[in-house]
């Protein structure tokens, strides 16, 4: 058990490895699908399960460094000819955002039970590839790892969309992978330009991100270093105007491509932010913040906007992350420690609801092979079930009190009316929740109420235990969060603290961060 | 390192002397050995040639491993030197040239062109090299590069029934003595200026030099030259149509060896004799840098021929390994020598698939030919994946090292000093980043077809022993030196190190 504990991250990692390598190793041939399919749905629900301890141990004293206050923290030499090491650690909200993805990974795992049929085998081995890059991205604490996990993920997400996606999928995969692509090399460079000035400054040659943080940099040069870091982020989160290869890549994508491409790819990009270029760069970041702030609310205005216009529900969906996602970066943006916190809770809510519609889509897709909204109305009658869902959803989607989504954008716009300076630009957001119910429940409208006009619709199934499996925990998760967010936000709040006072030192009382240390 | 001692009589000269280049005289004699017993191999056990070279370059690899424990410092009054950035060229070299003669004997009796001479002259092309990468003394260094020139000309043109292959070997031969030409009258220039034919006298000499006009000619002279010998925009006219035309195993070899031995009197005749010359040659090495790798990139994207698109692409990667001379700083020679050993490996894994589809009758070498590859291979399409992969410069892969290299060695040199030409490294830096996006697009197109396009050509590949060795051998490198790169990057250090 001690090996296990003192290895956890490495461990929850790779474990999906280990599917791979089972399923390569597993006899050929159309026969063998099924029994594909029961190991890769098994090693992902055994993943997530053994990730389950970096909860229930997160305050055991004996895994925390009592430097950084990172748990789990595991480091071994990697090249020491440039200095890049091995090194994992997390904190509350890599552990929320470790948590989510194994969650969301193994459901939608479950959620292509029959929606793939062809190259089964393959399927299985790039989506338990692709967990391994997200996990590592969320757990490097190394610059040079981290950017090796960010770009590990993008071949097996390529395949995913390319192979089982929609008519034009080869087009919206070439553009997801150029787009990121791009905006990574950037990244790299940024990274090297850190690289450097961290060695001029120590003289050590180091990746480590925790001694980046602590670095003093000139802002001309932290200028520079934002802004390649910047778009690498931006490209990935998308902000506008930077998105358009999002509603592509969602489109053509299979329904569990979107929901991981929604619930866990988009937040490696928010992550970026939070974990880097605000405590790496923190004057940089208040230097361009009016910027930044019109741009996340072109994006939220204009996302809800389009979205509204949108005739195929998976694209509706698509452009409403694009909304969320503005919303979610005002909140890291402006930095106040309410807005933070909420800005990454908001990540976790938009995760749930996101993925969870996505899902609510692919079920339509898979009955009727349509998206389009005017080929439904009149559901609500058939498949009650499915209503529920889709209305719970729909309401987190919105912002509904009781449900997950009121909280994060509460504490958004309440952060962000807590600073003095950009108070006003709130209220451009609180706008973007009123186009936002405005379009979730007109989409609502269309697909579940009115006349039931399309007799191919008569018989349609309601949702089967399978699917059933699928929203049970993200529906628990939106009330938990919805009704009682302490315990999540709990463990925000050191982390929170520490870059809100790299970012804006001693303008904010901090969140009352009372941990109880188990010894 | 032990200084060479003194020696008085004749034999002691030729046994020291003879030690110092023993891989190259093992190459040689094996080569000449291989003329000498052709006549007596039947025609249809034309395999046996390969044999006989492979033999020859295992027994050179032997001596030069040999060496390598021995510092020995130079050889003939200097001609030669055996330094570490020597012999991790040599080794290169060998590696390529083993690889090569491996992938060709199946190739060759597709072809029907299978003989002797075909591995006696990969065999002298390589002691060429060899003789390059040594050479520190202008005379020694246009030998060997001669030597290579010549061979490898003759290789371009071997297959003899085919119009493409003898337009190629022709448009290589003429542009290519030109350029050794220019090369020439460059050092004629130099050895006019100094009075010396050894690069470190030259060195000191004109280091003094009131105006510099004259080396400055000198200086473009050789690196227009050079440039054409490493296929650099604006010299690179002759790439695709000799790449294209040369037999296959041939154009690997071509682009990963004859590139690497061009790279290392490029660094040499750079580091050493032009030393004082740094700022101008950064400022056009840069731009030359830049025009290469985008050129390159932009030209591979409509190829329909993937002979064509990797002559391409391999002009780009020239211009990535310019990035480091470009630097001009020890990491920036340490890049050099880590990029052409990933580029060695990945590069020559991608042409042994090229190969491999290379059938009775097909020529393997469309777009279409790759079609559902992976349907029916799947363990090459996935190996062809990762080298692609790796060319375009995805972790966790040997290109994705060999190209951070390049880009920190020309950040520090920006983060270092503020000098003149900073502005332009930056902008190099970026640029080049930029056109990994663009790479990997056009290598996309042939990974769609092989994984994506479902119609396959139904004839079986040209497995061989060989071949699979090839695969085996390349594939893992470019896997390790991603991962653990660690090895190889002290390797490259030993050898920037013992020059600069």
């Amino acid at each position: 058990m001690s090996f296990f504990m003192d290895n956890i991250l490495t461990i929850v990692c790779f474990f999906p490895l280990l599917g791979v390598a089972l399923i390569l190793v597993w006899p050929r041939g159309k026969e063998h699908d099924g029994s594909i399919k029961w190991i890769a749905n098994g090693v992902a629900l055994a993943g997530f399960f053994i990730s389950l301890p970096l909860i229930t141990e997160f305050n055991d004293a004996r895994f925390i460094d009592s430097e950084s206050g990172m748990r789990f923290a595991f480091k071994a030499d990697w090249i020491p000819a440039i200095g890049a090491q091995f090194s994992l650690g997390i904190d509350g909200i890599s552990m929320l955002l470790i948590l989510l993805t194994t969650l969301l990974g193994f459901i939608s795992i479950l959620s292509s039970w029959t929606a793939i049929t062809e190259r089964v085998r393959e399927y299985y081995c790039y989506f338990l590839l692709l967990q391994v890059g997200m996990l590592g991205v969320f757990m490097a604490l190394d610059f040079f790892l981290f950017y090796v996990f960010w770009e590990v993920m993008l071949v097996p997400m390529y395949f995913i969309i390319g192979v089982w996606g929609g008519p034009r999928r080869l087009y919206a995969a070439i553009k997801f992978f150029l787009y990121t692509l791009a905006g990574s090399v950037l990244l790299l460079l940024g990274i090297l330009a850190l690289y450097f000035f961290h060695h001029s400054v120590t003289g050590i040659w180091s990746f480590d991100v925790l001694a980046m943080q602590q670095l003093d940099i000139p802002l001309n040069l932290q200028i520079w270093i934002f802004l390649a870091m910047f778009l690498g982020f931006a490209i990935k989160v998308p902000m506008f105007p930077f998105h358009t290869w999002l509603p592509d890549a969602h489109v053509e994508a299979p329904t569990a491509g979107s929901v991981i491409l929604a619930a866990i790819l988009l937040k490696m990009g928010t992550y970026g932010f939070v974990r880097f270029s605000l405590p790496i760069l923190p004057e940089a970041t208040m230097h361009f913040l009016y910027p930044l702030l019109v741009l996340t609310v072109i994006g939220i205005i204009y996302g809800a906007l389009v979205a509204m216009m949108q005739k195929d529900m998976k694209k509706l969906v698509a452009y409403s992350s694009v909304s969320h996602l503005g919303f979610c970066m005002m909140g890291v943006f402006v930095a106040t420690p309410v807005a933070l916190e909420g800005g990454i809770l908001q990540m976790i809510n938009h995760g749930i609801s996101t993925g969870a519609l996505f899902l609510i889509v692919g079920v339509l897709y898979e009955r009727r092979h349509t998206r389009m909204i005017a080929d439904f109305g009149g559901l609500s009658g058939i498949m009650p079930v499915y209503a529920t869902v889709f209305l719970i959803m729909t309401l987190s989607s919105i912002g509904m009190p009781t449900l997950n989504g009121f909280i994060g954008e509460f504490m958004v716009l309440q952060g962000v009316f807590a600073d003095s300076t950009y108070r006003l630009w709130a209220v451009w957001a609180a706008v973007g929740i009123v186009l936002g119910a405005a379009y979730m429940l007109w989409l609502y409208q269309r697909v579940m109420f009115g006349e039931l006009e399309h007799e191919e619709n008569q018989n349609l199934p309601d949702l089967n235990w399978r699917e059933m499996a699928t929203f049970v925990p993200l529906i628990i998760l939106a009330f938990w969060i919805g009704l009682y967010p302490k315990v999540f936000l709990e463990y925000l709040h050191e982390p929170v603290n520490q870059i809100v006072e790299r970012v804006r030192p001693n303008q904010f009382s901090p969140l009352p961060a009372q941990v109880a240390l188990r010894e | 390192m032990s200084e060479l001692p003194q020696i008085s009589n004749p034999l002691e000269f030729f046994l020291f002397n003879g030690r110092a280049i023993g891989p190259q005289l093992h190459l040689i004699l094996w080569g000449l050995g291989l003329l000498c017993i052709d006549f007596l191999i039947p025609k249809d056990k034309g395999r046996v040639g390969a044999f006989f070279a492979v033999g020859g370059i295992l027994m050179a690899s032997l001596h030069l491993y040999w060496l390598w424990g021995q510092s020995l410092a130079s050889a003939f009054y200097g001609m030669i030197t055996l330094d570490a950035f020597a012999l991790f060229f040599d080794m290169l070299f060998l590696v390529a040239a083993f690889l090569a003669v491996l992938m060709s004997y199946r190739y060759m009796e597709v072809e029907e062109e299978q003989g002797g001479e075909y591995y006696a002259l990969i065999l002298f092309a390589t002691s060429g090299m060899m003789f390059m990468a040594g050479a520190v003394d202008l005379v020694s260094l246009f030998i060997g590069l001669e030597l290579m020139s010549i061979s490898t000309y003759i290789l371009v043109g071997f297959l003899k029934r085919s119009k493409r292959s003898n337009e190629a070997s022709m448009k290589y031969f003429l542009l290519g003595a030109f350029s050794s030409g220019v090369i020439l009258y460059g050092m004629s220039l130099l050895y006019g200026l100094s009075g010396s034919t050894n690069l470190d006298e030259i060195a000191s000499r004109v280091s003094g030099l009131q105006d510099p006009t004259l080396l400055t000619l000198s200086l473009f002279m050789m690196m227009a030259g050079l440039c054409f010998k490493i296929a650099a925009v604006p010299f690179h006219m002759w790439v695709p149509d000799a790449y294209e035309g040369a037999p296959t195993s041939i154009t690997a070899y071509m682009s990963v060896a004859v590139k690497a031995a061009a790279f290392a009197i490029f660094i040499r005749i750079f580091f050493v004799a032009f030393s004082d010359l740094r700022e101008v040659d950064t400022l056009v090495l840069a731009l030359i840098a830049m025009i290469t790798i985008t050129w390159g990139n932009v030209a591979a994207i409509t190829q329909q021929n993937i002979k064509r698109l990797l002559a391409y692409s391999s002009i780009s990667h020239a211009g990535f390994v310019l990035m480091g001379i470009v630097a001009g700083t020890q990491s920036g020679v340490t890049a050099a020598a880590l990029y052409l050993l990933a580029y060695t490996f990945m590069n020559l894994g991608i042409w042994a698939v090229v190969i491999l589809l290379r059938r009775q009758d097909i020529a393997g070498e469309r777009l279409e030919d790759f079609d559902g590859l992976f349907f029916k291979h799947p363990a090459i399409a996935v190996l062809m994946l990762v080298f692609f992969l790796s060319l375009a410069g995805i972790p966790p892969l040997a290109g994705f090292i060999a190209k951070y290299f390049v880009f920190a060695a020309v950040l520090e040199v920006v983060f270092a000093e503020a000098g003149p030409n900073t502005s332009i490294l930056v902008w190099l830096a970026v640029v080049a980043a930029l056109n990994v996006v663009v790479s990997l697009y056009y290598y996309f197109r042939f990974v769609v077809a092989m994984f994506i396009k479902k119609d396959y050509l139904p004839a079986p590949l040209s497995f061989s022993g060989g071949l699979i060795v090839v695969l085996v051998i390349t594939g893992i490198l470019t896997v390790l030196i991603g991962i653990y790169p660690q090895p190889f990057i002290e390797l490259a250090r030993a050898a920037s190190e013992s020059l600069i």
